[in-house]
């Protein structure tokens, strides 16, 4: 096969990469000749991965993760690697080691996170695909926040293979783009079972989106518009969906009970995952190395506490908590009760309604530095928590302005459907256009 | 329960013989190469790779814990284990908690009155191996450490079993009973270096439990119990109390040492291993045919070969002796069977053991051989053995090995008989040098005739059969009298 090279220079105004591969190779295939930014937590053979962590920094992985090989067997070029929160935990990019992104939209606002590199380079239309990873909404929120595409597929249909794990149970690797349409291409190269995740489904992705949504069920339900979401954004969103009305869907109102313990349970879970998941990095295989003149014990607890950051280390924390002897029924069961509920309430009505439809965050961008106290930064994910626990696929789209800044409208659908959130997306997409 | 009655609970962790690790397709196969030569991305713990579960390593238990009647559990689940140490590539270890892979079930031993006992089971569960540390000078003092992965990953099945043993002999029995079956099995090979680890509980009845850590040898167990059990009589007897602790065994010393109470405040922080599926395979139970097992097999050597009850359990309590015995005795098992028993199971094993010496060294058809120069009487009991040791020596060191047959005849070890000629020479000689013993023999003090039988044999070398030579000489001093 015939290999080229781009010239991969962007002025990166943004900060939205921490590598970018200049002469990046592509080959032939769908996606030939595509320049696709890659979330810094996605291992990638020979390009630097840190997971914008100190601890990480020089870490050259020596293996592709299965969305990178696809995309490289697809034809892309593999322009950078992006930034990102911290291991993906924070909702701004802001706690990346290595300086915060800027949102395209207004550089003293954040791009929201934790692909806020991602979203960012694609806002700013220095690649036209990328690839984000969602926890929690770390896909949808930036895309949100920067006025773009971006799609959490169904729990298990990409392969997590070579996707630095945060927390394992929720998280997918998904498609951000300009435009549906190129996000639903970006998806057809990344979904697919890999033999090297037990977690991933056979189930490939072939659809072309079709924007005729005659007969489709919408359900709204009342906690998306309820207290905490900003009324302007509310309203920018109630419009959107009046639109798919317009364009042959009903809706019909339902509510989410179990969404008063949904972000309980979420950081409950992930902080206990997290806390297991980076135990790994004690600098005796990579990154900071440890000191060996100095007890086993002591240099690892050196190397953590110089190589993590704030954020990080309070994750660990907590999670470390939760999962401890006499906490773990109190905490990480309880979560796993509260997710259950969750799962029991979407399904049920998502039996009687196609898709839910809701604001993919309650605010727009946050300004740079606004949200300094953690918890008021954990409760902007309400919104996008529930898809993660449930498992099931949710998209972002861009739906209009509050204070010049973008909305996105968050369409979430049954698992494995993501093909119908997608078309709803697309539906909107193009009657916006026109 | 009497007084000081001693309970014994073992954990035991046995290395499944499967061809690739546990969670990776990386080779087990690394005693022979250099140090992280079989490692990948999963098994070394790189950021971002996952577990992938290999069914053999599950298959392979699931015959364990039919052989021993374990309950298969219907949905079982792997979780980590969270602990730091250098050599836990992932700072956690992929095992299973609250939900085994199969619980309950028993082993039947023999016990210390030789009548046959069941020993119960708790569970058996499926983890993966850590890697090794490997220490520059010794671990308190040297200079650091190196770390080789090529053991991580490795599955191992850890089998643990209610405190229903009654003293250390008891526990190496259980033990023995517990390799020989999962080799029977063709799950486990005992002769690999580092393929067992035992944990041992002890106590003695009325007080507190200890937990002995790092046992790495059938006899190890034995040993560190045997030492435990003296260790606390002898504390109660000056009136002190036994304390709750973990213990490490020092194998080289053959003693027991309190580990740093540290070590015993771990909580492991157990949590299902969100990367893998829950596991369900109760139905596979049925599919899974079993092999003749120990006690089968020793109840066939008693029906087949007429073997005594003790010689059949010696030959069936290792695969590769059992394996060995049929070999040798194929070609006429009636006509071998009995003495091949006896020669392997009381002699063979023996100098087998005394020079640490594996019987795969040896060749079945030359034990064959020397049976049947035995069966013959070519040869005595004393020559036996000597051919037997010369064998051995040249297998361990690494000489040419010669036949039983030509051994005899460079060491001129054929039995005398039907030399009557050079036998008459030696008995002549005996009588004419001992009148003393003559005169005793014929005032009928029958000692005399063992001497002098004795001087014979001494002068033969041992090849003349002691019965023969009695005969002659009998025969030859009631020809003096006459």
């Amino acid at each position: 096969m015939a290999e080229h090279r781009i010239v991969f220079e962007p002025e990166d105004r943004y900060h939205a990469f921490l590598t970018v591969c200049k002469n990046a190779t592509y080959g032939s295939g769908t996606l030939a000749g595509i320049a696709v930014a890659v979330k810094d937590n996605i291992s990638t053979k020979g390009i630097e991965t840190t997971c914008a962590s100190k601890i990480l920094k020089g870490y050259i992985p020596p293996y592709d993760a299965h969305v990178v090989s696809l995309l490289k067997q697809s034809g892309a070029a593999i322009a950078g690697k992006t930034n990102m929160d911290e291991f993906g935990m924070g909702t701004t990019t802001e706690n990346s080691a290595f300086g915060p992104t800027l949102n395209p939209c207004d550089p003293t606002r954040v791009p929201g996170g934790s692909s806020g590199g991602s979203a960012a380079a694609v806002a700013a239309g220095m690649v036209q695909m990328a690839l984000g990873t969602d926890t929690g909404g770390s896909i949808r929120c930036p895309a949100a926040f920067c006025g773009i595409v971006g799609l959490k597929p169904t729990y298990g249909r990409v392969s997590r293979y070579g996707l630095i794990a945060y927390a394992n149970s929720l998280e997918q690797i998904g498609p951000m783009a300009k435009n549906v349409a190129d996000v639903s291409r970006l998806m057809q190269v990344i979904a697919g079972y890999d033999c090297r995740d037990t977690t991933s489904y056979d189930h490939p992705y072939t659809q072309t989106p079709d924007a005729d949504i005659t007969g489709l069920k919408i359900g709204i339900p009342q906690e998306y518009f309820g207290a905490g979401v900003d009324p302007k954004v509310a309203a920018v969103v109630k419009n959107a969906i009046a639109r798919l009305e317009e364009l042959g869907a009903t809706t019909v109102p339902c509510s989410i009970p179990s969404m008063e313990y949904a972000l309980a349970a979420y950081y409950v879970i992930c902080t206990s995952e997290a806390s297991s998941n980076l135990a790994r990095f004690d600098g005796v295989r990579y990154g900071h190395a440890a000191d060996t003149k100095k007890s086993w014990h002591d240099a690892f607890r050196e190397v953590r506490r110089a190589g993590f950051g704030t954020e990080v280390r309070r994750r660990i924390m907590l999670g470390t908590f939760a999962l401890s002897s006499g906490y773990y029924g109190k905490y990480y069961a309880k979560a796993q009760i509260a997710r259950e509920n969750v799962k029991k309430d979407v399904t049920r009505i998502l039996s009687e309604v196609d898709v839910i439809a809701g604001p993919t965050m309650p605010t727009i961008a946050f300004k740079l530095g606004e949200k300094s106290d953690p918890l008021s930064m954990y409760l902007s994910d309400i919104l996008t928590v529930p898809a993660n626990l449930a498992g099931i696929p949710a998209i972002s789209v861009p739906c209009g302005m509050v204070n010049q800044m973008p909305v996105g409208l968050q369409i979430m659908g049954r698992s494995f459907e993501d093909e119908r959130v997608v078309d709803v997306a697309y539906a909107y997409e193009q009657a916006v256009k026109q | 329960m009497t007084e000081n009655q001693v309970i014994v609970g073992l954990e035991v962790h046995c290395q499944l013989d499967t061809k690739s690790k546990l969670f990776c397709g990386c080779s087990t196969d690394y005693r022979s190469d250099g140090p992280n030569t079989h490692v990948c991305p999963v098994c070394l713990g790189l950021p971002g790779s996952m577990p992938v579960l290999n069914k053999k390593a599950i298959e392979y238990a699931m015959r364990v814990a039919k052989a021993f009647n374990c309950t298969v559990i219907r949905e079982s689940e792997f979780s980590r284990k969270n602990y730091f140490y250098p050599d836990l590539d992932k700072a956690y270890q992929i095992t299973q908690y609250d939900k085994p892979l199969a619980e309950g079930g028993y082993l039947e031993i023999e016990a210390d009155e030789a009548r046959e006992k069941r020993v119960q089971l708790t569970r058996i569960h499926v983890e993966e191996d850590p890697g090794r540390l490997v220490h520059m000078g010794n671990a308190e003092r040297g200079k650091y450490s190196l770390v080789d992965y090529n053991r991580a990953g490795i599955p191992l099945i850890e089998i643990v079993s209610e405190p229903d043993m009654r003293s250390p002999k008891e526990a190496r029995k259980f033990l023995n009973k517990l390799r020989a079956t999962l080799e029977y099995l063709g799950v486990f090979d005992s002769e690999k270096e580092g393929s067992l680890r035992v944990d041992a509980n002890i106590s003695l009845s009325g007080s507190e439990r200890v937990e002995i850590k790092n046992i790495t040898s059938y006899k190890g167990v034995e040993k560190a119990l045997t030492f435990e059990v003296t260790r606390q009589k002898n504390l109660l007897r000056r009136g002190l109390k036994v304390d709750r602790e973990t213990r490490h065994y020092l194998e080289a010393q053959g003693i027991t040492q309190s580990s740093r109470s540290k070590e015993q405040e771990h909580d492991y922080r157990y949590f299902p291993e969100p990367d893998l599926r829950p596991i369900h395979v109760q139905s596979w139970v049925k599919d899974i045919i079993l092999p003749e097992l120990p006690d089968a097999r020793r109840e066939r050597f008693i029906a087949q070969y007429g073997c005594s009850l003790n010689h059949a359990r010696t030959l069936t309590g290792g695969l590769r002796l059992a394996n060995f015995f049929e070999k040798t005795v194929t070609s006429d098992p009636k006509g071998l069977s009995t003495l091949a028993a006896t020669w392997i199971a009381d002699t063979l094993i023996g100098e087998l053991n005394y020079r640490s010496m594996s019987i795969d060294a040896l060749d079945p058809d030359s034990i064959t051989v020397l049976v049947l120069l035995l069966k013959r009487d070519a040869i005595t009991d004393k020559s036996g053995i000597e051919v037997l040791r010369v064998m051995l020596d040249q297998h361990l060191n690494k000489q040419p090995c010669e036949a039983p047959q030509a051994i005899v005849t460079r060491l001129n070890l054929a039995k005398t008989a039907g030399d009557t000629g050079a036998l008459e020479v030696v008995i002549q000689e005996v009588i004419s040098e001992n009148p003393k013993a003559v005169d005793d023999y014929n005032a009928g003090r029958n000692g005399a005739l063992n001497f002098l039988v004795g001087q014979a044999m001494k002068k033969t070398r041992g090849r003349s059969d002691p019965g023969e030579l009695n005969r002659k000489i009998v025969e030859k001093l009631g020809n003096t009298e006459v």
